[in-house]
């Protein structure tokens, strides 16, 4: 598969992703400058984490208005699959292909360590490889990580199925200690109503090789070229 | 003319800069303290001429990129 990777001024993650996605699952993956307006010959699309743009104003939200966003709007309109982690994850919520925002963390303080995610449903291409029950235990490494949407937009999520991650303790259990940034029930992802495009907060290129401390992180990237390796065969 | 915005977090959104400055207020003795919210003031220098241009142009900007709707309410005034 081939994966564009984008890369904003202040992205500091996009050379890890592309590290997992070539040397770690063997497929093809690019950076693509933010200048950039078109995604060439593209299967999948990850925005990874940092700072784009300083976090000027509020996180992803100079990012949005991007030329490399208008071709993603794009992609994304088309089925194409989108994933963002952490910054990605804000940039995709400032541009509207998901719904909800990230907010400054509840203690106000910056945490990075590990995390357990409860994968909270197997039906997406971001999930699908996920085995049942598993927890994936990847870190987690932001300042503005609260997930908020209002109580509409939060129920049509919870009906729509569209919450892919939630934080939790090592029981699994999704309690206040187990959420490390004061998230709307413990959510750490989402989807859009298509399904096509998902963010969350932690970091899986963090954690897809056991050298670093743990390969939980790999199943994420394992689900999306699964996907479209079968969009690939249809 | 100088547009003077001010962005505030909406009030069912989780403000924990604006409770922290509350307890500090109120740890310092300040009595009669409620609910402090912290938010953004910018202001933006125009070059045009026209009033009523500015403001709708500046109301669009506010809406698209200057606050975050979903979190954010604005106000402002041209002067």
């Amino acid at each position: 598969m081939n994966f564009a990777v984008l890369q904003f001024p202040g992205s500091n993650c996009d050379q890890d992703v592309v590290h997992v996605l070539k040397n770690v699952l063997g497929h093809s993956a690019r950076l693509l400058w933010h200048k950039d307006n078109s995604l060439g010959n593209t299967d999948g699309v990850i925005i990874p984490g940092g700072f784009s743009y300083g976090d000027y104003l509020r996180t992803g939200a100079i990012a949005r208005f991007s030329p490399v966003m208008q071709a993603v709007q794009n992609f994304a309109a088309n089925g194409g699959l989108v994933l963002g982690i952490c910054n990605g994850f804000q940039i995709l919520c400032e541009a509207g292909l998901l719904p909800g925002a990230l907010i400054r963390n509840r203690s106000l303080q910056f945490r990075c360590e590990p995390v357990f995610l409860q994968t909270a449903t197997l039906h997406s291409p971001f999930t699908n490889r996920t085995p049942a029950g598993k927890l994936i235990r990847i870190p987690v490494a932001h300042g503005e990580g609260c997930y908020f949407a209002d109580s509409d937009t939060l129920a049509k999520l919870k009906a729509g199925d569209q919450v892919l991650w939630r934080y939790v303790n090592a029981q699994g259990q999704a309690t206040e200690q187990a959420n490390p940034n004061g998230s709307l029930e413990n959510i750490a992802g989402v989807c859009n109503q298509a399904r096509n495009v998902a963010g969350l907060m932690p970091h899986p290129e963090r954690a897809s090789e056991s050298i670093l401390g743990g390969d939980d992180g790999r199943v994420i990237f394992e689900s999306l070229i699964h996907t479209l390796g079968q969009k690939a065969a249809a | 003319m100088k547009a003077k915005i001010i962005i505030t977090p909406k009030k069912a959104v989780l403000d924990p800069q604006g409770k922290t400055v509350q307890n500090a207020l109120e740890h310092m003795g300040y009595t009669g303290i409620g609910a402090v919210h912290v938010g953004k003031y910018l202001e933006i220098e125009l070059t045009g001429e026209e009033k009523e241009t500015a403001r709708k142009q500046i109301d669009d900007a506010c809406h698209k990129i200057l606050s975050n709707p979903v979190i954010e309410d604005y106000r402002f005034e041209i002067e």
